[in-house]
């Protein structure tokens, strides 16, 4: 194999292990703009996952597993919604307990079941794929990679530009004045952590119908917690998160790729780089003070 | 609460048990949603074609039908306990600690070090082993009090990433050669550990009864759990830990050092984690061996029994025993062709069993409050009356800053009694209501 090829090849896999970060990471970075430091996206995704396959084993068909996973992220969403922006249970003990949750449900699940393994169509565009080093990156992949594509300005233009979006920052910003102002804090946000939910599940089901293919135990293995990482690795700018997400797949591919090339490097240091990177950037950009004001912090009516 | 027909004494400990008005309705809410939680599970098994009452006898003999079954239970009882007493100092700190399982790595990979490497005779080097496994762990979950105090990250990111820095820290050590890679003459290495760590640094069995064999550590953990009950509810230390965690404003109003209050909170459930580090090394858990995989999700499952056990150390003994029980109970369960990952979802389930009544009770009886005209007691006379007694007209709100920062100059005298004035007359509605939005804070 030539130099090249292991490049390409390294980018391809870099470009498949961050496509279900990404996709996941968008949705968090809508629900902390909210407000919410959201840690149940690792259940999301898992549950995602897990609800991709077994609906796809059901119905012969990868695609609605697809549906079925993004519909099981929004349903974690919407408990974790309902606990913490409604009955005002500590947002963090929820994540907690919802991590735990799923987690033990999955396993518990898939020990007890067989689920035959399915996967999404390809997309494989014949001449533009022979491009040199960035070919097979870009043109031959699974073709939810390519819904990301959407996703990424649709958020943009969702948190960014519309009046929807405005709010969801006024809330995540200065809860009391957004509610002086007659939006509704904690539906705001409860809507904000459904659409992290859609977009984590939609991670999860890639990561389970697109990238595997089937579901093992505890498949996301802490790629969840790597997202939140990632929005506070973009300092709250979802491009930059993005750019985050992007490195974190690339170290990981680099991980699976150098033992095959021959080239010894610390395998415990690449998978940790991705949380060192991460501390790193927020104790660096800490003093720029990016991060919504109201971050994890709970709202209630008539407090301060 | 009505008088019940009991003694002075018996009614003094009947209040303390109630947590706040509407504690028996909290109770009652709390059995109803643990029998859902329950039949939840059951309906599971059942659902995935397995046998509900027989999963149920494998939990108990596995767990509490003969001595050697608790025997297995309360070894997980011991670090579980310490986990879950640090998370309580931490979370009622308000700087809320989620990086325990990186923590109790940290606290066996600086017991086993010492363990390894010092030549100490006798029982010397097992205190060594934990005052180690504590010192180190104490040290690592400060880092994180450090960063929040100088760069304001957030605490409970920071503390979870360093989790994954510790597990790969653990694999790191393990794996090399000069640290603490495991001495073997061939090379078939099945799964990365160290040696194993001298018996000198072991727990010793606090004597074999009737096969019960108690380890010394559940002993330790116990007396560590009732020392901070008592340093929490009983010290100027304490009352300051509290104040900070209810309104971090006030309390700096008031003449506390915020930030280092917090940090020392944070180091001290850190060390604790570590503690339970050390006993997984160094009691017969698991193979008094450093591996990656030896903190067995004790670090997730001891912050759910401080969620369980609402932040108070006392309330989390009977809650870990109940979590021990329930691991030990899984491990055997899986002999029945249940697999064990079914109690991690009992778990979580009973987890939301009792973490909910309490908010969703508090929530509800704020709403009625709210809807209820001002109270007559409004007019009270007593000036303490007037701070607490603005409540029910304000809207929705339990614990206001505002009445913080008015409990704020009376706690600036220090000392537990002297911040908790109780009014004569408004009486239970007023200082118990405070009681029960502390406590829904806290929650």
């Amino acid at each position: 194999m030539s130099a090249a090829d292991n490049i390409a090849t390294i980018l391809s896999s870099g470009a498949r292990l961050t496509v279900p970060l990404a996709f996941a990471a968008c949705g968090e970075y809508v629900a902390q703009r909210a407000g919410t430091l959201n840690i149940s996206v690792e259940a999301m995704m898992l549950g995602a996952a897990f609800g991709s396959i077994a609906v796809a084993s059901a119905t012969g068909s990868a695609t609605i597993g697809l549906v079925a996973g993004a519909l099981v992220g929004v349903a974690v969403a919407f408990v974790h919604g309902i606990l913490s922006h409604r009955v005002q249970i500590n947002t963090f003990v929820v994540g907690l307990v919802l991590n735990a949750l799923v987690l033990g449900l999955t396993s518990y699940l898939i020990t007890v079941s067989t689920f035959t393994g399915h996967q999404v169509w390809q997309v494989n565009i014949p001449v533009l794929r022979d491009i040199p080093i960035v070919g097979p990156m870009l043109f031959v992949q699974r073709w939810p990679v390519y819904l990301l594509l959407a996703v990424v300005p649709l958020t943009w233009w969702l948190v960014e530009r519309s009046r929807w979006g405005l709010e969801l920052r006024a809330v995540g910003e200065n809860p009391q004045a957004a509610d002086v102002s007659g939006i509704e804090v904690n539906r705001r946000r409860r809507q904000a952590l459904l659409w992290c939910g859609l977009l984590a599940g939609l991670g999860g089901a890639y990561l389970a119908v697109g990238e595997v293919g089937s579901f093992n135990q505890n498949m996301t293995a802490g790629r969840g917690y790597l997202v939140i990482a990632a929005v506070i690795f973009g300092a709250w700018r979802l491009g930059r998160t993005l750019i985050g997400c992007v490195v974190f797949g690339l170290a990981d591919a680099m991980r699976l790729a150098l033992p095959a090339l021959g080239v010894t490097m610390n395998s415990q240091l690449l998978i940790a780089a991705p949380y060192l990177l991460a501390l790193l950037a927020m104790l660096v950009f800490a003093t720029s003070h990016r991060e919504p004001r109201a971050l994890a912090q709970p709202f209630q009516r008539g407090t301060t | 609460m009505a008088t019940l027909g009991i003694g002075g004494t018996g009614q003094r400990l009947l209040r303390r048990l109630n947590p706040g008005p509407g504690g028996w309705q909290v109770g009652l809410a709390t059995v109803a949603t643990v029998g859902l939680a329950l039949g939840l599970s059951a309906l599971l098994i059942a659902v995935t074609g397995g046998s509900p009452t027989a999963s149920t006898k494998a939990l108990y003999q596995g767990s509490m039908a003969s001595p050697a079954a608790w025997s297995t239970s309360l070894l997980y009882v011991a670090p579980l306990l310490l986990v879950a007493v640090g998370a309580c100092v931490s979370a009622r700190s308000g700087f809320f600690n989620i990086g325990q399982e990186g923590q109790v790595l940290i606290g066996a990979l600086a017991g086993a070090w010492v363990g390894l490497r010092l030549a100490v005779p006798g029982p010397l080097l097992l205190v060594l082993v934990l005052l180690a496994s504590v010192v180190g762990a104490g040290i690592w979950a400060g880092l994180s009090a450090l960063m929040y105090r100088f760069r304001g990250v957030n605490i409970v990111v920071s503390t979870m990433l360093m989790t994954f820095l510790a597990q790969q820290l653990i694999s790191f050590a393990v794996n090399t050669p000069w640290l603490l890679q495991e001495s073997r003459l061939g090379r078939g290495t099945l799964s990365p550990q160290s040696n194993p760590v001298p018996e000198n640094a072991r727990l010793t069995s606090l004597g074999d009864y009737p096969n019960l064999q108690l380890n010394g550590g559940l002993v330790l953990a116990v007396v560590v759990a009732v020392v901070l009950a008592l340093v929490m509810a009983r010290t100027r230390w304490g009352f300051r830990l509290k104040m900070v965690g209810l309104n971090p404003a006030a309390a700096r109003h008031a003449g506390v050092r915020v930030g280092a209050l917090g940090g020392i909170a944070l180091a001290i459930s850190g060390a604790l984690a570590g503690l339970a580090g050390a006993l997984l090394l160094t009691s017969p858990v698991g193979t008094n061996r450093l591996q990656p995989g030896m903190s067995l999700n004790i670090g997730w499952d001891g912050l759910l029994v401080a969620l369980v056990a609402r932040n108070n150390p006392l309330l989390a003994i009977p809650v870990a025993v109940l979590f021990g029980v329930l691991r030990a109970g899984g491990s055997f369960l899986a002999a029945t062709g249940v697999p064990s990952f079914l109690v991690d979802v009992v778990k979580a389930l009973l987890v939301l069993a009792f973490v909910a009544p309490p908010v969703v009770i508090g929530m509800l009886r704020r709403r009625r409050l709210a809807d209820q005209p001002a109270t007559p007691t409004s007019t009270s006379t007593a000036p303490v009356a007037a701070a607490t007694s603005t409540r029910p007209a304000d809207t929705s709100a339990p614990v206001t800053g505002s009445d913080l920062e008015a409990a704020g100059p009376a706690a600036s005298v220090p000392g537990p009694r002297a911040a908790a004035p109780q009014p004569a007359d408004p009486g239970d509605a007023g200082t118990a209501g405070d009681k029960d939005a502390m406590e829904g804070r806290l929650a």
